[in-house]
């Protein structure tokens, strides 16, 4: 069929058979809309994973199978399966939940998840160690608070993030608000869930089920932000959509929009790399939903279906050209974006502690290391229940994976205060510069993708650097550091001063030279390195920045001055 | 016992006109290797083989052609070990093109093949990638266990070569084909090419190996270079050994490991034993028996207490020996009998025991006996002064322990498996261990080895191949299971089967799982329940499973199907016989009398078997 894109190489998008496609494409479009045999490998009892198809499919209903990778060998010597389990990942748009969400949370991680929570790098909550038998009664309960994992993973628009922003609230509640509008609007419709989860009967419609995916969803995960300047804490450039909150006099008037950023890459696969999302222009607060689905439904016709490592819309744009592709979405958006307003952006880190905000109440931000919620050394997640159990306000999840008590009245300061000293959570708070400003993925040993451990060992890591900073007068420099435990990035790394991802047990690339409000990618410094290399080469970069930094210049900025690396101008060069 | 070998002629070493040399030289090693029994079936073999299928070799002119002509073609292997995808499509490319070339084979993951199968094979390509710390792909890591370990067979007959991927910015760059290529080196096997290890742009090496390997494969594919390996195979048998109850074989420990997960209530062993070619015949349903020894520990704690030497030498029935020898060997030394308190009674005067040895004491007496061990009665009552020979008067022989045969021998010949339960208490403040099983885990580790004999079991036996099976087992009741399916996929067996499976946890106690897994995979498994009494508040047990679906049960029953049920005695094989009175009743539409009738004709027409202990 001839249309006006005649001249764009369609060979492996949408326009395709299926054959001619990756196999992930059959498996979505012979899904029934995401159906498969979900339903009866819940039952099989021979196995604790759900057979088949199950979880490529599962994904998409925010579910992931993993097994504990820790004991992978010894059972595999056991004649015993994987010792399989899932971890779920809630849709919770902004990382905005009630009180009364958090002990249903908080109750079921207890019930079902080995006493642990994880607060993510996209600002929700992610259960592990759930055994089969135990998926419908915890996605159950999360439908008892009106919370579900709708799309939370597959090739779907995930979790929709937004700026937390403590001290701006009323604007936080606005942009908040079209988070959560984008989250409802985007993710996908079949009654599938519904089905398969709380039990509903089939309901016969001659309605097509998901009149914007079709039958084959997205190419690729799509994942959408919102963030409020000048914080850029939802690293925006990381996303494939992000909208810039424009503001004229406290008020909320449009958004700038930037479009295909993304980590993900792999090793050794050099048409592969991170990209910072582009810049587009300017639209006004009531053209959200258009913008979303004109960038959505370019992306969903135009992107590669054949190789997944290469079917994120950062490379759909890079192929086709981001001329060209912005003119695709005006094509169906109707109308032009005007030239992107002004904004300034400080930084992508969290700042902890209280804060008074616009609306006249307080807001607390409570470091979590990792965003792991457990009761370790402290007991935080007895705190936070406390918390939960008095609290009027809401939770906020930070993407730095920490949270804030947000909306605290002056009545209740005193309360809020008392508890979160009695359970040690505000001690938490006080870290090196370093640690406050660190990330990690969680990696072994549930992740499947992972390659060598990040969350479980990165706390060791800070604890040795830390020794190297205080030795150059550095403790409470603000740096970020950023590890994945593969090169797929679920902790942002590329965008990280230092970043590590880990190529094996004990041996990680080191990346140096990110900028500091996520403005830069980074570049790798060393690659394959074991601990001792790694602390010599950043002993040696603290040293040298402790006396040649200019006034206020961030370690990222000087080691592209000082040459450490090259800096990344374009994600396709990343790898240059 | 002789008679074997006198049947079809007075042993002779003289060659008969009508075998050629090396028909005779063959002839002879085997009959060396028979034992009598054996003897007697080959000969029986032999006859009822008649003239019709060997007649072909008979009319073979003259010796030299038939060798040439019986020649076998050398067979081509490719195995890959495969994480991302890599190595599998280079061995696809290579089987298509070596087939191009007139040497068929198709490309093998290597976590499908039966690495002991190597033996067989005759030419093996092998590509492999690397992972982690030098590691295999995640999928060939049993097949790497294996030829690694111990029970690696020689390869002397076997040529091969290796293609190794890797990615050179890691530290073990290609270190998983390194080690296939040493280890195939070591097992005696020729390189037919030199390894090639490729960087992550592998397509130009890769192909210049395929390229040379085939060369090579090409060059070589003639009847002469092919027949040299072949020969010489059969004079390795050992001599003929009768093995029974009284003459144990000696058979060495190849693996020994723990197959209930961590975390476990429980300690359930698979122990894998080998021994020489044709030691043992056994069949399906068969027991192995074990000649075990005490735990030397419990023997130095008795020896001990007695104040009595180790080195004291005490006359047995058939030989002399020490008494710590005899204690370990001959006696049982846990348990206590009867005769222990008599003897002990007289030995020491206590009152307290002899109170036990009157007719009202009875009870009391059965009450000592459940809840002590020798070496407990052996520190409350001492008896000083006493005598090497009284103390074992006091004693019982030491008896050998039967264990249902888990392995069959078509599908693992020269091993038998065993499925062991450990027990392990805590009595009196001291940790205990069963004799048997406590040797079996703690004494018999890899290359150890343990005297056997097989326990024929005429009454639990597979029925013709085309016959339903529906298998009941609870713990290491599965074992026998095991072999019945190994058995009935090695002989292509059409039969349905069923098995019905129970234990305590499904996460740690679901014993073999995965090989039942790949058995229903593979369709010799028909089908598979499981219950596992401790994962929900109400306690669920096979029974429940079988009743749950009577239906079923019940078709199968009227399709002829064999029912097997093994393990407990005194609970589970009860309740599964009532639990098939009950299906009988409802899915068969029977009186309760007509039902208990129906299940007594199964048992009578052999179609219902137990073994349970």
């Amino acid at each position: 069929m001839l249309t006006p894109h005649a001249a764009v190489d369609r060979r492996h998008d949408l326009s395709q058979p299926l054959e001619a496609l990756s196999p992930d494409e059959t498996l979505k479009a012979s899904s029934r809309q995401l159906r498969g045999t979900i339903a009866t490998g819940l039952l099989d009892r021979i196995t604790g994973a759900v057979p088949g198809t199950g979880p490529k499919l599962l994904k998409f209903h925010g579910v992931y199978q993993q097994d504990d990778r820790d004991l992978r060998d010894e059972r595999r010597r056991q004649k015993l399966e994987p010792a399989y389990m899932f971890m779920i990942r809630v849709r919770l748009p902004g990382g905005v939940c009630t009180p009364a969400q958090w002990l249903k949370l908080d109750e079921l991680a207890r019930a079902h998840g080995r006493e642990t929570l994880r607060i993510t790098t996209r600002q929700t909550i992610q259960f592990h160690w759930v055994l089969k038998h135990h998926l419908r009664a915890t996605i159950q309960g999360l439908h008892d608070v009106l919370l579900d994992t709708i799309a939370a993973c597959g090739d779907d628009t995930r979790g929709v993030m937004c700026s937390v922003n403590p001290d701006v609230s009323p604007l936080h509640a606005e942009i908040y608000d079209w988070a959560k509008r984008a989250s409802e609007h985007a993710t996908w419709k079949s009654r599938a869930y519904h089905e398969i989860w709380y039990g509903d009967e089939r309901v016969a419609s001659s309605e097509p089920e998901e009149p914007f995916y079709g039958r084959s969803y997205m190419p690729r995960k799509f994942k959408i932000g919102f963030v409020l300047p000048p914080s850029n804490d939802i690293d925006i450039y990381a996303q494939d959509l992000g909208f810039i909150a424009i503001e004229e006099d406290g008020r909320l008037v449009g958004f700038n929009v930037v479009i295909g950023g993304g980590m993900g890459r792999t090793d050794s696969a050099p048409h592969t790399y991170p990209r910072l999302a582009s810049p587009i222009g300017y639209v006004p607060v009531d053209r959200v939903m258009p913008v979303i689905d004109a960038v959505m439904s370019v992306q969903r016709d135009f992107g590669d279906r054949a190789d997944r490592a290469h079917a994120r819309f950062k490379y759909t744009i890079d192929d086709k050209g981001l001329d060209w592709i912005v003119g695709e979405i005006e094509a169906r958006l109707g109308q032009s974006f005007a030239p992107a307003r002004l904004f300034h952006f400080t930084s992508n880190a969290d700042a902890v502690g209280w804060v008074h905000g616009r609306d006249g109440h307080d807001h607390l931000t409570l470091f979590i290391e990792n965003g792991r919620v457990v009761n370790g050394e402290t007991a935080i997640m007895d705190g936070l229940r406390a918390l939960a159990r008095v609290h009027t306000g809401t939770f906020r999840l930070t993407p730095n994976q920490n949270l804030i008590v947000s909306g605290v009245t002056p009545e209740a300061r005193p309360m809020i205060d008392a508890i979160v000293r009695e359970h040690g959570l505000l001690a938490l708070n006080d870290r090196s510069g370093l640690r406050l400003n660190a990330m990690a993925c969680v990696a072994l040993p549930t992740c499947g993708l992972a390659m060598a451990e990040s969350e479980r060992y990165l706390p060791s890591l800070l604890t040795k650097l830390e020794a190297s900073l205080a030795r150059h007068g550095l403790e409470r420099q603000p740096i970020t550091i950023r590890m994945s435990g593969c090169p797929n990035g679920c902790s942002r790394p590329y965008i990280a001063e230092i970043a590590l991802t880990g190529r094996a047990l004990g041996k990680y690339n080191l990346y140096l030279g990110g900028g500091a409000h996520g403005e830069r990618l980074n570049r790798m410094y060393l690659e394959n390195a074991g601990e001792p290399a790694i602390l010599s080469a950043l002993d040696g970069l603290f040293a040298r920045y402790a006396v040649e930094h200019l006034p206020g210049e961030r370690i990222g900025d000087f080691a592209v001055r000082a040459g450490y690396v090259t800096p990344v101008t374009e994600g396709r060069h990343f790898n240059d | 016992m002789t008679q074997a070998v006198d049947l079809p002629s007075a042993p002779t070493t003289i060659r008969p006109d009508i075998l050629t040399s090396r028909q005779w030289n063959d002839l002879q090693a085997l009959a060396t290797s028979l034992s009598a029994a054996q003897a007697l079936w080959v000969s029986g073999y032999l006859f009822a083989l008649g003239g019709v299928s060997r007649g072909a070799v008979l009319d073979e002119p003259s010796p030299g052609i038939a060798s040439a002509t019986a020649a076998p073609v050398r067979t081509l292997t490719i195995l890959y070990g495969s994480e991302t995808g890599n190595s599998a499509a280079l061995a696809r490319t290579l089987a298509d093109r070596a087939g191009a070339l007139g040497l068929p084979a198709s490309a093998i993951d290597m976590a499908e093949y039966m690495p002991r199968r190597l033996k067989d094979a005759d030419d093996v390509l092998l590509i492999t990638s690397t992972h982690g710390d030098g590691d295999p792909p995640q999928p060939a890591a049993s097949f790497f266990e294996f030829l690694e370990g111990p029970k690696a067979p020689r390869l002397s007959d076997l040529r091969y070569a290796v293609l190794a991927l890797g990615d050179s910015s890691y530290e073990h760059f290609c270190e998983a084909g390194k080690r296939l290529d040493r280890r195939l080196e070591a097992l005696g096997a020729a390189r037919l090419h030199e390894r090639i290890d490729c960087d992550v742009d592998f397509d130009a090496p890769a192909s210049s190996w395929t390229d040379a390997v085939l060369a090579t494969l090409a060059s070589s594919a003639s009847p002469t270079s092919v027949a040299a390996g072949r020969d010489g195979r059969v004079a390795v048998a050992p001599a003929a050994v009768v093995v029974d109850r009284q003459h144990p074989l000696t058979a060495t420990v190849v693996g020994n490991l723990v197959l209930t997960g961590r975390g476990s209530t429980k300690e359930t062993r698979h122990v894998e034993l080998s021994f020489p070619e044709g030691g043992l015949t056994f069949t399906p349903g068969d027991a192995l028996g074990v000649v075990v020894r005490n735990d030397p520990q419990v023997v130095d704690q008795l020896i001990e207490c007695l104040a009595l030497s180790g080195d004291t030498p005490v006359t047995l029935a058939k030989r002399t020996t020490t008494l710590a020898d005899a204690l370990t060997s001959d006696y049982e030394i846990a348990t206590v009998t009867p005769r222990f308190i008599d003897v002990w009674t007289e030995v020491t005067g206590a009152d307290d025991l002899r109170r036990l040895t009157t007719t009202e004491g009875a009870a009391e007496r059965a009450a000592l006996i459940r809840t002590h061990h020798v070496i407990d009665l052996v520190e409350r009552y001492r008896a000083p002064g006493i005598s090497a020979e009284t103390l074992l008067k006091a004693l019982r022989p030491l008896t050998r322990r039967l264990y249902s045969i888990a392995s069959s021998l078509s599908a693992v010949p020269d091993e038998v498996h065993l499925t062991v339960s450990v027990v392990r208490y805590t009595l009196h403040g001291r940790e205990r261990t069963g004799v048997a099983s406590g040797h079996l885990a703690d004494r018999c580790a890899t290359g150890e080895t343990l005297p056997v004999y097989v326990q024929a079991n005429p009454h639990f036996r597979l029925p013709h191949d085309d016959v339903p099976i529906l298998m009941i087992g609870a713990g290491t009741g599965v074992a026998p299971y095991r072999a019945f399916l190994q058995e009935r996929e090695a002989r292509g067996a059409a039969g349905r089967s069923w098995l019905v499976f129970g234990e305590r946890h499904f996460r740690t106690d679901f014993l073999y799982q995965v090989e039942w897994q790949d058995l229903l995979k593979r369709g010799v498994l028909t089908r598979m329940d499981v219950a596992f009494s401790r994962d929900a508040a109400d306690k669920v047990y096979v029974q429940h499973r079988l009743v749950e679906q009577a239906r079923a049960v019940f078709d199968w029953l009227e399709d002829g199907a064999h029912v097997y049920v093994c393990g407990d005695a005194t609970r589970m094989a009860p309740d599964v016989d009532e639990a098939l009175v009950t299906i009988v009743e409802c899915a068969g539409g029977r009186d309760r009398d007509a039902a208990v009738e129906y299940v007594h004709t199964l048992q009578q027409s052999h179609r219902y078997q137990r073994d349970v202990y």
